[in-house]
């Protein structure tokens, strides 16, 4: 639990704008007949880093993947940077190009180089030229402090290192809001922490981040709000310090005890 | 304590590197192992040693001891009952003989050079497709070949191809300008419909007045019945395989698509061919199809059978394409999605080089059958080398003669099959980027 918190991090740099990134009503989705999420309020502003946690099916990654259209939601409204979400596919490529998105099992492209593995996106979506596409990749393949893989195939690298390369991917992109689908929960206990080292550094460049982990750890330390959910609804979100030493709904509760608990 | 002690243990000097045994290396030790490891392994192979010896000694005679010069079975049994007494020798003079019509079928033969010269073309423009060693600029070739091939097989003028390319070109051109305002789909339908104008409409007077006025390389004009052998294998085949891939890719996904339309359309399509024989389709070809066409239009044999090979082959390509989808994670597409990248490019930067990847081995089978099924075409009446082995018979000067034709005639499918067959392996080995 507390393998971010040997890297010193300094909150001050950890500012929130009022500028709104994403802008949540009413969502509603369906699987079927079942109500994966109900009534689902949530306003993001730049610069947030909001860690939502909960029981495995309560719905946390189906929401997170709503943002960027992973799903589609069937009532309600999601504002991405100031574009709707509706079936219109220029705007869903647009917003899909401005989320960047890191998955539990990576998702790297195993017949591709690391390094193509990054200039992919910037090349085939954002038409930029093949040589300035490589210097943005090593550019962000240093940043998570792998250049020297760049050359290999993802299959010869190791969990954490493989989704750093993610991270890198999808930073390529560059972003303006990140999203984290569990990234630590497939990876070894000594691989979670060079993840994590990677996350706190773009929180810190100020990147807007909505991440699903049960790092709580992380939560506290990075984390200017935690949500969480229960039953496809949000049952309570805080501040960090809130959250954790006073939790209000009994459900949290329970949840905090079970996973805090040992 | 006395225990502590006995464990306590230091080596003084190291020793020398040794010789395995005799028994341990080398090829003692592989027949040890994989011929005699126990009584009954040695008695099986005693037993294979045996059958092995009386097939070779029944075959190798008969294969080695063969005539080669003759022209027609009576004489080749003369020399053979000469030299041996008997005829139980095979007769491979009806190869050498008929070696120009197992090959070209009744392609005049002042005009061989020009099946030649394409067969040599085909083999350069395939090189760059299929080792990516080869320089780049070799793809215009292969682009070309189609074109050169129908000139050169068929003859008459250039115009002709070069007013067919026309219509790719044009077709090509509008599909860039509608591209620019609309929808792919769009943008598709009118590549087709200005190339089908070209075509239908335009191309036809161009072509007959350039003829008239300026018949450009002009070649002596070869009907399709006059093609045949080993020849109109190999130009059905590798039409065949080279439209099918294409074609089986669209259908697959086609198959998947959320569009009820184009997926009813493509299962439709998919489960109807695949129920029906093949041969009942190529007597569709001959016979039925130019009672649908409006009268008039010659649509040449030939053509009409690779088209009918093709749909059939690429209902199959399409199954088998579907299997390499199906075994993609679907993360691979989440991460396409999210990174932004459209339906056609994710398609065609992540999901297709992964999934025909996997598929390598099904595609190649569906290659290898669709090869093998050219010989089909011999019963609507097109001498490939299976239907010419009949004809050859038919003369009285070789009536009889059945091994010596069927053995050369498998063996030519076999190097060809084989060849692919190493290719697919080496492919596979080469793209293998995921473990390790």
């Amino acid at each position: 639990m507390s393998l971010a918190q040997d890297r010193a991090i300094d909150r001050s740099k950890l500012t929130v704008s009022d500028e709104v990134a994403i802008q949540i009503t009413n969502m509603n989705k369906w699987y079927g007949e079942f109500h994966v999420l109900r009534d689902i309020n949530l306003t993001v502003n730049r610069g947030e880093r909001i860690v939502i946690a909960g029981p495995s099916g309560s719905g946390k990654s189906t929401m997170i993947r709503c943002i960027n259209r992973l799903e589609e939601h069937q009532k309600g409204k999601i504002i991405v940077d100031g574009t709707e979400l509706t079936s219109d596919l220029k705007n869903i490529d647009k917003i899909r190009s401005e989320v960047g998105m890191c998955f539990q099992h990576f998702n790297l492209f195993p017949h591709l180089t690391i390094l193509e593995n990054c200039t992919l996106a910037p090349m085939w979506v954002r038409k930029t030229p093949k040589r300035e596409a490589e210097e943005l990749a090593m550019h962000f393949l240093e940043k998570v402090k792998i250049p020297e893989q760049a050359d290999k195939y993802p299959g010869m690298l190791s969990g954490g290192q493989q989704q750093r390369v993610a991270i890198a991917r999808s930073l390529c992109m560059q972003p303006r809001i990140m999203l984290f689908d569990e990234p630590t929960s497939a990876l070894d206990p000594e691989m979670i922490k060079e993840v994590l080292d990677t996350m706190i550094e773009l929180a810190e460049e100020g990147m807007t981040m909505l991440c699903v982990t049960h790092e709580m750890g992380f939560a506290r330390q990075v984390a200017n709000r935690v949500i969480f959910m229960d039953q496809g609804q949000i049952v309570e979100q805080n501040e960090p310090e809130e959250f954790f030493n006073n939790p209000k709904s009994e459900r949290t509760k329970l949840f905090l005890s079970q996973i805090l608990g040992h | 304590m006395s225990t502590t002690k006995s464990l306590s243990y230091v080596r003084k000097e190291i020793l020398e590197q040794q010789p395995a045994p005799r028994s341990q290396v080398g090829f003692t030790r592989w027949v040890r192992e994989n011929l005699f490891s126990g009584w009954f392994n040695s008695i099986l192979t005693l037993v294979s040693i045996f059958v092995i010896y009386k097939v070779a000694a029944a075959a190798l005679p008969w294969l080695l001891g063969g005539v080669w010069d003759a022209s027609s079975l009576e004489e080749c049994r003369a020399v053979l009952n000469e030299r041996f007494g008997n005829t139980h020798y095979a007769c491979w003079a009806v190869i050498t003989e008929r070696w120009n019509q197992l090959l070209y079928g009744f392609y005049p033969d002042t005009e061989y050079w020009r099946a030649n010269l394409a067969f040599f073309l085909m083999l350069a423009s395939l090189a760059p497709v299929l080792f990516d060693k080869i320089p780049r600029k070799m793809l215009y070739l292969t682009m070309a070949f189609p074109f050169l091939l129908v000139w050169l097989v068929w003859g008459g003028t250039l115009w002709g191809v070069i007013s067919v390319a026309a219509g790719f070109v044009l077709g090509g051109v509008a599909f860039k300008l509608v591209d620019r305002y609309g929808s792919m789909a769009l943008s598709a339908i009118a590549a087709v419909v200005v190339a089908a104008i070209w075509w239908l409409f335009i191309s036809p007077s161009v072509v007959d007045g350039l003829n008239a006025f300026l018949p450009f390389g002009h070649l002596q004009e070869v009907q399709s019945r006059d093609l045949g052998g080993f020849m109109i294998c190999v130009i059905i085949g590798i039409s065949g395989i080279a439209l099918s891939l294409p074609i089986g890719i669209v259908l697959a996904l086609g198959r998947q698509s959320d569009l009820f339309v184009v997926k009813t359309i493509c299962v439709g399509f998919i489960e109807f061919i695949r129920g029906v024989p093949l041969i009942t389709l190529l007597f569709t070809a001959s016979l039925l199809l130019n009672y649908f066409l409006p009268p008039g239009t010659a649509f040449d044999l030939t053509l009409r059978v690779i088209i009918m090979v093709t749909l059939f082959s690429s209902a199959y390509m399409a199954e088998v394409i579907r299997g390499g989808l199906a075994a993609l994670p679907k993360g691979q597409y989440e991460a396409a999605d999210a990174l932004g990248l459209d339906y056609w490019k994710a398609q065609r930067l992540v999901i297709m080089p992964q999934a025909l990847k996997i598929s390598i081995p099904g595609i190649v089978n569906t290659f290898i059958g669709l090869f093998k099924d050219t010989t089909l075409v011999m019963f609507i009446g097109i001498y490939d080398m299976l239907g010419l082995s009949n004809a050859i018979r038919a003369n009285s000067a070789w009536n009889g003669i059945y091994w010596e034709l069927f053995i050369f005639i498998g063996l030519v499918f076999w190097i060809c099959c084989f060849a692919m067959s190493r290719y697919s392996q080496w492919l596979e080995r080469k793209l293998r980027t995921d473990h390790r």
